[in-house]
């Protein structure tokens, strides 16, 4: 092992690895400026909402990461906390994003017919329960369970809950990074202190509103429909595939000649997550789906009946394979843990997959079927993920050149860190 | 004949402890085990130990575990005696998995377990087997094997110059056995 180790190098974010996110973002604004063009202005909106929700979740993943780490006093992370905490600094513009989206969808509404057979005037997104006179009791569009709803889910109180939620997690993210650089300069304790009560109070608030979060922006979609798992279904899909981001940020960087200290040991630490929080999502995935099947209600089984469309099962059951199946056979042996190129393929493999699993959360539920399984994905879906891939690198990756080290250098666990061994 | 059949360095501090087990191998004296209280990093590969089975075994018991679950489940509840749930069909997947995962699981830990209590001969009510009885306090203790390894005088000085407190020479492999 290294013992002198020069955290003063900074990330100079240049070259190859800023080209390619700048044509990626390209591809992407090219793509979704088609979508609108071509018609395809539903399904434009519903991959925008996926990948702003996406954006969001990893970002969110950067504090929540940041926050269990100094909550359980953690040390062996201490040596690569600057890259969730770069995320975390990102957060403010994917919830801009993210709001701009729902609002714009909100807002912005067409003609359709809906499920019951009747012309209403509907938004781009939240279609069942932002639709115009759904609980007006004088309009023929009058919707009786949506009217019993309409106290928690109108626009107003909406836009308001999406905000407030955004906004505190932006504020601690911004907390969090602040106290570890402040830290870098005054040392002590005080800041750890600070950093450990701010964490815990984060925590607090994010585990209660991250449920109500993917319940508004996700699971009203189908308004009708609800599921209690559902915020902790998706709460999973954000804690693997953050992971699986910054654990390929790590492996990325590190190939580059930054990071040096960091070791397989702290590769293992994070794949024992990637694997473990895997099996959590299935178990919460199987746990929701199997309530619904064993009790077989209607009003629950819609859900699964629109993803058992021919259109959408094979992305169904892709979906379980790839997310489950794939981390468990893989990365089950303390071995492959511990080889930089089987957990970076597993990383893109997790990443990929969970981009799945969010387009089946939101896609069955908006634009429906189309015409085949195959056409369900298509250029819009791929360059809209490329196009959001690419921004988050450019701006996670600006996040990070700004840091002063790339290692926060008088942490109180920085040496515990830099001496894992597992 | 000596009837030393164990020599034991029992040492205070571990970092003590480890430079005698350098000095031990740099002199070619084979060492047999060592004991202490607390987990010691980077022990195994300074030994040569090699990497634990147990997670094999564990991933046996639980495929065991889950096959006769789900086989068992099966008989029952497909071929013996179907029963109507809900409408669903006899043979309900889903139904079957929450029980055949906890079956996985519990084989794979009382696997475990049987397998660890098996491999360190440790079983309820039966007395361990311990060399020197403060290595599960707050001592460091290099056991050699005496068969072979003489001039034992020689092991002797070696272990005192790393720093041993003590060094026993036991005329019993097992002190626990009284």
């Amino acid at each position: 092992m290294k013992t002198h180790n020069n955290f003063d190098a900074r990330y100079e974010f240049v070259g190859k690895a800023k080209t390619y996110s700048l044509i990626a973002i390209v591809i992407g604004l090219v793509a979704i400026a088609g979508g609108f063009a071509f018609g395809q202005t539903e399904r434009t909106f519903a991959n925008l909402l996926i990948m702003a929700y996406y954006f969001a979740a990893v970002c969110m993943c950067g504090i929540f990461f940041c926050a269990v780490q100094y909550a359980a006093q953690a040390g062996w992370s201490a040596s690569m906390i600057r890259i969730p905490q770069a995320f975390g600094k990102v957060l403010p513009w994917a919830a801009g994003i993210l709001i701009l989206v729902v609002f714009a969808g909100l807002s912005i509404t067409h003609h359709i017919t809906n499920e019951e057979g009747k012309e209403v005037v509907a938004p781009y997104l939240y279609k069942i329960w932002g639709a115009a006179g759904v609980t007006d009791p004088h309009s023929e569009n009058y919707n009786a369970v949506i009217a019993g709803k309409s106290g928690y889910m109108n626009k107003v109180f909406f836009l308001i809950r999406l905000v407030v939620f955004l906004g505190s997690y932006c504020i601690f993210g911004r907390l969090l990074a602040k106290y570890s650089e402040m830290e870098d300069d005054l040392g002590g304790m005080f800041y750890y202190k600070k950093s450990f009560n701010m964490s815990c109070l984060f925590l607090v608030i994010f585990g209660f509103t991250t449920p109500i979060y993917a319940f508004d922006t996700i699971m009203s979609l189908e308004a009708e429909w609800f599921s209690t798992m559902f915020g902790w279904y998706n709460f999973a899909a954000m804690w693997v595939s953050g992971l699986s981001v910054i654990t390929l940020t790590l492996l990325r960087l590190k190939k580059i000649g930054y990071f040096e200290w960091v070791t397989e040991d702290h590769i293992h630490s994070l794949t024992k997550f990637i694997f473990g929080f895997s099996i959590f999502w299935t178990y919460v995935w199987f746990a929701q789906f199997l309530l619904i099947y064993y009790a077989n209600l209607p009003e629950e089984t819609v859900y699964f009946f629109k993803r058992w469309e021919p259109e959408f099962k094979p992305w169904f059951w892709i979906n379980i394979v790839v997310n489950f199946l794939t981390p468990l056979l893989v990365l089950m042996s303390r071995d492959s843990k511990r080889v930089y190129g089987t957990v970076q393929v597993m990383c893109i493999i997790l990443i990929i997959g969970h981009w799945l699993d969010y387009f089946m959360m939101v896609m069955p539920g908006t634009t429906g079927p189309t015409s085949s399984w195959l056409t369900e994905i298509g250029p819009i879906e791929i360059g809209t993920l490329i196009g959001f891939a690419g921004l988050f690198t450019f701006l996670a990756m600006t996040a990070l050149s700004k840091a002063k080290s790339l290692a926060p250098k008088k942490h109180p666990f920085l040496q515990e860190s830099l001496h894992l061994h597992i | 004949m000596s009837s030393t059949k164990y020599i034991l360095g029992v040492f205070d501090d571990p970092d003590e402890m480890m430079h005698g087990i350098d000095k031990l191998q740099k002199n070619s004296v084979p060492i047999y085990d060592v004991y202490t209280p607390m987990p010691i990093h980077g022990i195994e590969a300074k030994l040569n130990v090699k990497d634990s089975r147990l997670g094999y075994a564990a991933f046996m018991f639980g495929c065991l575990g889950g096959s006769i679950m789900f086989t068992m489940v099966y008989y029952m509840l497909v071929h013996d005696w179907p029963i109507n749930i809900g409408g669903k069909n006899f043979f309900a997947i889903p139904d079957f998995v929450p029980v055949t995962f906890e079956w996985t699981i519990l084989w794979t830990s009382f696997g475990m377990t049987f397998t660890f209590f098996f491999a360190t001969h440790l079983f309820p009510g039966r007395t361990p087997r311990v060399m020197d009885l403060r290595a599960t306090d707050d001592k460091f203790v290099i056991a050699i094997d005496a068969k072979g390894n003489i001039p034992h005088d020689d092991i002797t000085n070696l272990l005192k110059e790393a720093g041993a407190t003590e060094v026993k020479h036991n005329t019993r492999k097992y002190v626990s056995y009284e």
